[in-house]
Order: C-alpha cells, then sequence, then structure tokens
C-alpha cells in the first residue's frame, strides 16, 4: 500500500470538511474498510436515480443496479482485457448513460470519490480503489494534473536516417584519385607552359596597357564606367559584404532549384556579370584600356 | 644471387622478409588497427571503419558519408581540390623560397636563375603560377557549386561566411604573390591592383600606405608582401580552413540531396 504523504491527508481532510461531511469520513486506506456504505452511493448520486430505470440494451455490462454482478477477473481471462480497463470501461458507460455503477464481483461496495482521490490506486489488482460514484458536487476538483510525459519526449531523434556508404573506400579513393589526376595535370601543364617572366621591374617605363590580376580584371573593367570609389571601393566592398551575408538574407529553407528560383537568379546574375565584365577585361581591352577585338589586335592578357 | 643457391627463390625470400616487416613491433605501431597496410587486415566493415576512425583523417571524414554526396557530379570534388591545390602550393613555394631573396633586383635575378640554372626550377616554378590561378579558379567554382545546392542553409550559415573569408584570403595570397617575380608584369599588375585601395572612403591613403609600405610600390613593398605570402596570409588561411573543415563535420557532413 502507497503511503500518502501527510499534507495530502491533511489537505483533502479540509476539502472533505468544506464540502460539509467529517474528516475522519474516509481514510486513506480506503479498499480496506469501506466508510461508507453502499446505499450511500445512491443517496449521494442525484443524477444517478433518474436514468436508471431506462437500461440500454447495447450496454449489456452496465445492467441495473444489483442485477447481475461482474466478475472482471474471469473476463480477463476470456478476453484478454486487464481487469482495471474493464472496470474503467463499464463506469465510463455507467456515467455516460446515467446508469448506476454495476457491482464487481472479488470487490467491496462502490465507495465515494474521495476514496479514489485519496488513495491512489497502489498495488493494483483487487486491492485497487473501489469504484466511485460521484459523491462530490459538480465544479469541485479532487484530482490534479502534475505532469504529462509523452513516449519519446526525452530523447528525441532529430535527424532522418540517411542512405550512407563507408568512408574508407569509397570517398578516399575518389580524393586520391582526384589528388592523383591534379597533380599529373598540373605537372603536365607546367612541363609545356611556362609562366610568363617580363623584362625587370622599371619605375619608369609603365606599359600600355597595364592590367591588374585577372581575377581583378572585372573591377578595372568597371573602373572604365565609374567612379573610382564606387568601382574600386564600394562595388567589391558591398559585394564582399553582400556575398557573406546571403545565408542570413536568404531565409527560404528549400534548396530544390525549383523552390528557389529568385536566389539563383540573383546569383546567377552576379556571378555572369562578373564573368563577362573579367573575360571583357581581360581579352576586349588592349592599349589605353580602349575596346579591342582579340582577334585584330592581339590579346593584352598576361597571366 | 638468391637464385644461385637453389633452395629458396627470390620471391619468397621477398615475401617472407615482407611478413617479418608486416608483423613487426615497428610497422604495427606505425600503422593503427584497423589500417590496410597491417598485417591480417581483412575487408569488413567493423575494418572499414576502424580505417577512418584510426587514422588522421579522422579529423576530415566521418566513419560513414552520405552516398550521394559521393558522387563526383554532386561536389566536382572543388572544396578537395582547392585544398590539394593549396598543398601542391605550400610544397613549391618552400621550394622557391630556398632560391629567393625578395630584394629590389635581386629578386628577379632569382626567378631567372630558377629557369635557367636550377634543376626544375623552372617546372616548379610554373607548377606554382598555374596552381594559383587554379586555385582562385577552384575556389570561386566551389563557391558557386555551395550556393546551386543550397548547403548554406542553416545550420551552415556561418560556414559560408568562413568559406568568403577563405576566398578573400586565397585572392590576397594570389595577389601578393603576383608582385614577388618583380618583372614589369608583376609590378604594374600590382599597381593597378593597389591602387584601388587608394579610393577607400576616409581611410583610403593609410589603407594604400599600410599595404604597398608607403606612398607608392617600392622595394620595401616587395618585403612586406613577400612576408605577407609566405608566413602571414597562409597562417591565418590554415586557421580558417581548419574551422571551415571541422564546421563542414560538425554541421552534419555534406549538405542533402536536392
Amino acid at each position: 500500500m502507497s503511503e500518502v504523504p501527510e499534507h495530502i491527508l491533511r489537505r483533502s481532510a479540509k476539502a472533505r470538511a468544506a464540502e460539509g461531511r467529517s474528516p475522519d469520513e474516509v481514510p486513506a486506506t480506503a479498499p480496506s474498510q469501506p466508510a461508507e456504505p453502499a446505499p450511500a452511493a445512491a443517496a449521494t448520486a442525484p443524477l444517478e436515480a433518474a436514468p436508471a430505470a431506462t437500461p440500454t440494451a447495447a450496454a449489456p455490462a452496465a445492467a441495473t443496479n444489483g442485477g447481475a454482478t461482474r466478475d472482471l477477473a474471469a473476463e480477463e481471462a476470456q478476453f484478454g482485457v486487464p481487469a482495471n480497463l474493464l472496470r474503467r470501461g463499464a463506469m465510463a458507460r455507467a456515467k455516460a448513460q446515467g446508469t448506476p455503477v454495476p457491482a464487481f464481483a472479488g470487490e467491496s461496495a462502490p465507495a465515494t470519490v474521495a476514496v479514489a482521490t485519496a488513495a491512489p490506486t497502489g498495488g493494483g489488482g483487487a486491492a485497487a480503489a473501489p469504484p466511485a460514484a460521484p459523491a462530490i458536487p459538480e465544479g469541485v476538483r479532487t484530482q490534479r494534473l502534475l505532469t504529462v510525459v509523452k513516449a519519446g519526449a526525452i530523447q528525441k531523434v532529430k535527424t532522418e536516417p540517411h542512405d550512407k556508404v563507408s568512408t574508407w573506400p569509397h570517398l578516399v579513393l575518389i580524393e586520391f584519385v582526384a589528388l592523383i589526376v591534379i597533380t599529373v595535370a598540373l605537372i603536365v601543364f607546367s612541363a609545356f607552359v611556362d609562366a610568363p617572366l617580363l623584362e625587370l621591374a622599371n619605375f619608369n617605363e609603365q606599359p600600355n596597357p597595364s592590367k591588374a590580376p585577372w581575377y581583378f580584371l572585372g573591377l578595372q573593367e568597371l573602373l572604365a564606367y565609374f567612379d573610382p570609389q564606387v568601382a574600386g571601393v564600394i562595388i567589391p566592398g558591398f559585394g564582399l559584404l553582400g556575398l557573406a551575408m546571403v545565408p542570413y538574407v536568404d531565409r527560404n529553407p528549400a534548396v530544390r532549384p525549383s523552390d528557389r528560383k529568385l536566389a539563383i537568379m540573383i546569383f546567377s546574375f552576379f556571378l555572369f556579370a562578373s564573368a563577362i565584365l573579367t573575360i571583357y577585361g581581360s581579352f576586349f581591352r588592349g592599349p589605353g584600356f580602349n575596346f579591342t577585338f582579340p582577334w585584330s589586335e592581339g590579346i593584352f592578357f598576361d597571366f | 644471387m638468391a637464385d644461385g643457391d637453389g633452395k629458396v627463390g627470390l620471391l619468397e625470400r621477398v615475401k617472407e622478409a615482407g611478413s617479418h616487416i608486416r608483423t613487426s613491433q615497428l610497422w604495427s605501431s606505425i600503422f593503427r588497427p584497423g589500417s590496410p597496410f597491417r598485417a591480417g587486415y581483412n575487408d569488413s566493415p567493423r575494418n572499414r571503419s576502424y580505417v577512418i576512425m584510426n587514422n588522421v583523417l579522422y579529423h576530415l571524414h566521418p566513419v560513414k558519408v552520405k552516398r550521394h554526396g559521393v558522387r563526383l557530379s554532386y561536389t566536382l570534388c572543388l572544396g578537395g581540390l582547392s585544398f590539394f591545390l593549396f598543398i601542391l602550393l605550400t610544397i613549391t613555394g618552400i621550394f622557391l623560397m630556398f632560391y629567393y631573396r625578395p630584394t629590389s633586383p635581386a629578386a628577379f635575378e632569382d626567378i631567372q636563375a630558377l629557369s635557367t640554372n636550377i634543376a626544375f626550377g623552372q617546372l616548379v616554378r610554373n607548377m606554382h603560377r598555374w596552381g594559383a590561378h587554379a586555385m582562385v579558379l577552384t575556389v570561386f567554382l566551389h563557391m558557386a557549386r555551395v550556393f546551386y545546392h543550397g548547403a548554406y542553409k542553416p545550420p551552415r550559415e556561418f560556414n559560408w561566411v568562413v568559406g568568403v573569408v577563405l576566398l578573400l584570403l586565397t585572392l590576397l595570397l594570389s595577389f601578393t604573390g603576383y608582385l614577388l617575380p618583380w618583372d614589369q608584369l608583376a609590378l604594374w599588375a600590382v599597381t593597378v591592383g593597389s591602387n584601388m585601395g587608394r579610393y577607400s572612403p576616409v581611410i583610403g591613403d593609410q589603407v594604400s600606405f599600410a599595404l604597398v609600405g608607403g606612398v607608392q610600390i617600392t622595394p620595401d613593398t616587395l618585403l612586406r608582401w613577400y612576408v605577407l605570402h609566405v608566413l602571414f596570409l597562409p597562417f591565418i588561411i590554415v586557421i580558417f580552413m581548419a574551422v571551415h573543415f571541422w564546421r563542414v563535420r560538425k554541421d552534419g557532413g555534406i549538405s542533402g540531396p536536392l
């Protein structure tokens, strides 16, 4: 039998006193010594009395009060449904239809609800609290919900399982081949194409045209159209800042290209714009950084 | 010689010596359990995990990766290639450092000597230069690839920012290296490029002064950019690369399939 803390007992006694019953009416160990006899159940429950005369055929279990006594243990053995569930179901049915609570074999006569709340059903089985008639007026709460622990709420699996392969050999092999390929490609290319080396640096003789390294030629091309402060500082500065801010500006969680057309369009616009500017600055700009066709006047470009 | 005695063939002797080495304490202390080089390695799922788990590669790769991420068409290996190129550039760059003095006429003469006097000098210099251009390209393409896959989305936002810093550092590394041959191409390309910094609002002159070490490019600039190129920027980029790779793993590996 579970122990009921003293303050709970005191509180329930107080609540019972407020209802106008004597505090010693219901002891904590209700099942073993039902303080209130069975007739009291009918007397304290006026709502039971009226519909008791109209039992429905659909609920054979909810037979008239004092009629068939249900043997829950036998039913449990027969249907495989736990006895406490059977009892709860019968109680609920009785309450819904307004019929009296059926009697159960092997259990004492129904006690009051206050018993059930004061002495939680510990131990299970026959020792559990007997079915209760609504002895407490409507609107009086005799139970409190402490917490609801959902199944699986403590350890939550967030990630979906993925189709995975072993890094060795699958990924490492590909990386190794890539490493070999890039090394060999670089060696072969370097064996045939020499890096440019012009004459010694001379501060007094500026070549015409003077071009920045190829990755800055897009910016140098912009210098032909805009003020240096715009083309040389503001555009690259804001470009870099905007690039870094992409994940914080693009709040669309989708990754499918068809779901993020705007982002792809904007990025592609800048990508192609910079590529076109770079190519234009590299191959279509001749002496004086004037427009030229690479096939007519030659290429003024060095890597 | 071993064939001469007629008893034990050369092949058996080599095999025996090989197995003797592979079971030695020295060998098994080098190759940790699960290594394919260890004696008695067999291809089991457990050993496949151990190969990565007991390996320095575990810093870069988890034991298992998403199947779609292994496909070459997904990443085109661009991030990896950028990293490989960085390693190749470090190796070739160290070689070049042996023959290079960052002073005014000497720098140019050393580069000339590399092309003519030094064994493999021209080849290594070519590799360094083309590799540098290739790295700028692969880093840039890697960024585009990541964008089109939407791989910067949560939880990978910050790694994208780190990636932008890496792109900037790559450009700076390439740009500082551009001056070092100290020829006409280097001098004037860098002059044009660094002149842009001068137009920064308010602090333009200060930026330019700090960059080139004076009001215009001088031999002092050469020394300054040399130190930036071989020490400072590689140091910074390695730190950012470490964060970048670590975040790739911490943010759940490669981004999901489209």
